[in-house]
This record gives C-alpha cells, sequence and structure tokens, in this order.
C-alpha cells in the first residue's frame, strides 16, 4: 500500500509517522525502544508483535505521551505530537488497555461521555453519541447506560472501554492488549467486532498484543519488534511465508504449515472450474483459508471442493494437489535455508 | 448505677457536652488541613511515604497523659496542651487513610483517565479523589472518634468536656457524676459514628457497590 494508491477519506484515519524514535529508561543497560521509523498509512490496522519486553507497549504509548520518546520524531498527520498539551493530544487518540480502566464509581453512560465532556460537548450530543456508541459495541443503551462496571461480565467491560475510546470520533486509536485478559470465545467475538468497526470507521489503529494468531487475524501489517528494534514489518501472509529472520520465523511459527494454511485465503488458491467439476463436491466459500478447507475435505471424505462466492453460486475448485502448490509456493522452508547459507558466510 | 446526676443536673451535661464537641471538633479542624498537606506529600513523593507515615505511628506510642504531662511546662494548661495533643493523635487515623486510600486507587484506572485527556486537576477532582473518599472519609470518622475519647483526658488538664466532669467525679468520690460524664461521651461518640457512616454510604464508589450487590 502506498500513499497514491489510497486516498486520504477525511472520516477516517491519519497517517502516523515514527522517526527515529528512540526510548531509554534510566538505569536500563539497553534503549526499550531503538531508533525506529515507521510509516503507517492512513486507516491502516497495524499490530506490534513480540515477546514480552521487546519494547511494543512503550512505542505505543509514546504515541500519545504516556511515556515521553529520549529521541526521535512521532507525527500524526502533520502535527508532531509534541506540538500539543498532552490532554489536548489525547483527546483525539482513542485509548484501550487490557485491564480497561473503566472508572468504577461512574455510570456506563458517564465512562462512554468521558471525551466528549472533557471537549465540552453540549448535553443533548454527548448523549446521542452515548447511545449510539453502545448500539455499535453491542451494548443495549436501554438497559447499560445505567449500570456500574462491576455489574458487568470481563468481556462486556472491555466493550465499554472500546465505546468510551470511540467517542469523540478519534482518528487513531491506540489498544494494549486490549483482549488478553479475556477467555477465547470472548476474545474470538470482540476481535471480529473491532474488525467490523475498523470497516466501518477507517480510523487508523495501532494495536500491541503477544499473540500471533490475534495479529494474524486483526492486521493489515504487522510489525515484529525484538529489543526494541523493528525485525520485520510486512502483511501477515508476507510475515508467515517470508520471514525476514530466524527469529521472526519462530516467533510467528512460520514452519507451521497448519498456520501458514489459515492465512492463505481460498480463493487465492483455487483453479478455475474445469470438466471435473461434480455437482456433489461440497461446497466452501471462497473467503475462507486453505485450513478450512483441509477440515472440510477430512470431515467430507472429498477430494475436492467447489468454491462458492457470497451468493453461493460456484466459481472455482480447490483440490488438496492446489492446496500443496499454494502452501509451498509460499515456501517458508527455503527461504530458512537460505538464510542460513548468508548467515554462515558472514 | 446511679444515675442521680444525669437526672438532676442534664443542663450541667449539656454545656459539658457542648464543649467536649467544639474541642473535638477545633482539633479536627486543625488536625484535617495538615493531614492533607503530609498525605498529598507521601502519596506524590515517594520516599516520603515510608518516614511520615513512620513518624507518626511512633508519636501515637506515647501514652496521652504522658504527652500532656510534658506539653504543660511550655504550653501551660488549658486548651492549648489539650489540642495539641489531639491534633497530634488525630493524624495517624487521617494521614494513614489518606495515603492508603490515594495510593489504593487501581494505576490502571489513573492512566486510563491520562490517556482519555485529563488533565492533572481532572484526573484527581473526577477519578482519584473519589475513588479514594471511601477510606478517606473512614479516617476521619477513627480519627473523629479517637479525638471524642481522648477528649476526655483534656479534663485533666482543665480544658474543658466531659472530662473535666468525670475528674471533678472522681476526686469528689461522685460515682453518680463519673457516670454522666461516661454516658455521654459513649453516646457523643456513636452518634458522630453513626453520622458518618451515613456519610460513607452517600459517596460515588459506595453507591456503585450497592447497585453491583445483588
Amino acid at each position: 500500500m502506498s500513499r497514491q494508491q489510497q486516498e486520504r477519506d477525511p472520516q477516517g484515519g491519519s497517517a502516523i509517522r515514527l522517526e527515529n524514535l528512540s526510548k531509554q529508561y534510566p538505569n536500563s543497560p539497553h534503549p526499550a525502544v531503538d531508533n525506529v521509523s515507521l510509516d503507517i498509512e492512513p486507516g491502516e490496522f497495524v499490530v506490534f508483535l513480540g515477546p514480552s519486553g521487546c519494547g511494543k507497549t512503550t512505542l505505543l504509548k509514546m504515541v500519545n505521551r504516556i511515556y515521553e520518546p529520549t529521541g526521535g520524531k512521532i507525527w500524526i498527520d502533520k502535527t508532531e505530537v509534541h506540538e500539543l498539551a498532552a490532554p489536548q493530544l489525547r483527546r483525539q487518540i482513542g485509548y484501550v488497555i487490557q485491564q480497561t480502566g473503566l472508572f468504577p464509581h461512574m455510570r456506563i453512560a458517564d465512562n462512554v461521555a468521558t471525551v466528549p465532556r472533557l471537549l465540552k460537548w453540549k448535553k443533548a450530543r454527548i448523549n446521542r453519541r452515548v447511545e449510539e456508541l453502545l448500539d455499535l459495541v453491542g451494548l443495549p443503551p436501554e438497559s447499560y447506560a445505567r449500570r456500574y462496571p462491576a455489574q458487568l461480565s470481563g468481556g462486556e467491560q472491555q466493550r465499554v472501554g472500546l465505546a468510551r475510546a470511540l467517542a469523540a470520533e478519534p482518528s487513531t486509536m491506540l489498544m494494549d492488549e486490549p483482549f488478553g485478559a479475556l477467555d477465547a470465545i470472548t476474545r474470538n467475538r470482540l476481535q471480529e467486532e473491532l474488525l467490523r468497526i475498523h470497516r466501518q470507521i477507517k480510523q487508523t489503529i495501532l494495536f500491541v498484543t503477544h499473540d500471533i494468531d490475534e495479529a494474524v487475524r486483526l492486521a493489515d501489517r504487522i510489525v515484529v519488534l525484538r529489543q526494541g528494534k523493528v525485525e520485520q514489518f510486512a502483511t501477515p501472509l508476507e510475515i508467515i511465508s517470508n520471514p525476514a529472520n530466524d527469529f521472526v520465523a519462530e516467533l510467528v511459527g512460520a514452519e507451521d504449515v497448519l498456520r501458514r494454511m489459515s492465512l492463505i485465503p481460498i480463493a487465492s488458491a483455487a483453479t478455475a472450474i474445469n470438466g471435473q467439476r461434480n455437482v456433489d463436491d461440497p461446497t466452501i466459500s471462497g473467503s475462507s483459508f486453505l485450513r478450512d478447507a483441509i477440515g472440510t475435505m477430512v470431515e467430507t471424505g472429498s477430494e475436492r471442493l467447489s468454491v462458492v462466492d457470497e451468493d453461493g453460486h460456484p466459481v472455482k475448485s480447490l483440490t488438496m494437489e492446489d492446496i500443496q502448490q499454494a502452501v509451498s509456493t509460499s515456501d517458508a522452508e527455503e527461504n530458512a535455508s537460505e538464510r542460513r547459507a548468508t548467515s554462515a558466510s558472514d | 448505677m446511679d444515675f442521680t446526676y444525669l437526672r438532676e443536673n442534664p443542663d450541667v451535661v449539656w454545656e459539658h457536652t457542648i464543649e467536649h464537641i467544639q474541642l473535638s471538633l477545633t482539633a479536627m479542624g486543625i488536625a484535617m488541613p495538615i493531614a492533607i498537606v503530609l498525605g498529598i506529600l507521601a502519596t506524590r513523593i515517594l520516599w516520603l511515604t515510608t518516614p511520615i507515615v513512620s513518624i507518626i505511628s511512633i508519636l501515637y506510642t506515647v501514652p496521652s497523659i504522658a504527652l500532656l504531662a510534658f506539653l504543660i511546662p511550655s504550653q501551660g494548661i488549658g486548651e492549648r496542651p489539650a489540642l495539641i495533643m489531639l491534633v497530634m493523635y488525630a493524624q495517624l487515623f487521617l494521614v494513614r487513610n489518606i495515603v492508603a486510600g490515594l495510593n489504593g486507587v487501581d494505576p490502571a484506572t489513573l492512566e486510563a483517565a491520562r490517556g482519555l485527556g485529563m488533565n492533572e486537576a481532572q484526573l484527581f477532582a473526577k477519578v482519584w479523589l473519589p475513588l479514594a473518599l471511601p477510606v478517606i472519609i473512614a479516617g476521619v470518622r477513627t480519627g473523629l472518634v479517637t479525638t471524642i475519647s481522648l477528649a476526655t483526658i483534656a479534663g485533666w488538664v482543665n480544658a474543658g468536656g466531659l472530662g473535666e466532669l468525670m475528674f471533678q467525679g472522681l476526686a469528689l468520690g461522685r460515682e453518680s457524676t463519673v457516670l454522666a460524664g461516661v454516658v455521654a461521651v459513649s453516646a457523643l461518640s456513636l452518634t458522630i459514628d453513626i453520622l458518618i457512616r451515613a456519610l460513607e454510604r452517600l459517596t460515588p464508589v459506595a453507591r456503585a457497590q450497592r447497585a453491583a450487590a445483588p
């Protein structure tokens, strides 16, 4: 994605540019963030991925100045973040943290209204916005607005956290492991809803996680971090099929065939329907992934699937051979051996 | 038990009770601003927490009669030494609870408040103080109840109040006078305790907790 290809949507996200960004904590031998430069497109969903201590949270929290960088610059569109007073800057940026940070002594509606009130919106506008947001995150206002955080489940609380962050229509959202404390089912559901909201609003999202599956599922592009340095900045598929080095390969489990298959869309592997097509072939949606196709094959005992479009019309077919070919063209093992050869010659 | 004195001299007991309340509230009125300053210092400047809380705790271990005796040569007798003693003892409950209340607020909640764009004054008024308030008010309650009972000792240095009544009774060997003082002090403590507990129930945190209780 380049700037030319994507028009800046005034309702959508901000472009974010990190320029030689560093953070050195006192009494620490290594910088937590080490000379990081990144260009993030407006409306892009970028996930910072890495082991604990890699600097991903520090990096995220420098954008809204919870932490101050010791070097470098951060641009949100045309503004360097230090040109504004920190509270003014933060009111323009949505912020969601793992512990939700909801205010326990305030009702849900008051929690969600926090930023609009700081911005001194009119009361009627705030009330309208709160109802709209609670609907957006799937919490009917008539039954939730007057409750307190302690009356909600963990998943519901994080929905409120999300609504509160979205309240003043920020063009940038910072999310620090927002679903890290939730059970798998709730996490999946919230990931889906976040993607839906992102498709709808198209704000720029910076999202921190150490969960590779979450990163792959949500990201337009993933930033892999180690010891404060960017190891790779690329799409999930690119990172899995072409990891930049052994560290990235190991972190994302690139050798894991199943994981690779869970990232390759069926539509990209399927071939045109030829004479062999059989009306009895089990059908599968083109927007699912190869991993789902294998599942269906094992379940039905059929070695060929009929790939259907959104309306259920068969458009392509997919065989075991197609899958093998798709997986091997994005051959991580070959890349890995090349890398070993190069590093040996260094 | 002999309630003769209470029955025959309710006006005298009432007068002493009013004096007792005045002494206690004056002491609390002086103690509070000092405690707020010390409490905020102890919360804001991390290395000050332990020294401030320790010194106040050590002061509290000095017996009240000994402290008063110690104060008489420099402060004389009357209200002055009594107030100094009461203000010192009240610090323990007030400062300890201000520190515990402010430090007890979840750092994630404060980070969220900052992250949403509250400035420090808004953060304190809208989030930090309201969340610390139940613990702080509980400190005021125990502090005031303790002050009321300690103020009895003030009668020993002629500072007035119900203590004076009791010491008179003791000196004259009149059990009924002592008992009147005891009854009045206990009733006063209990009333204050109930009043401040009612106040605690009005805080936003208490309201949220009641709503969450099934």
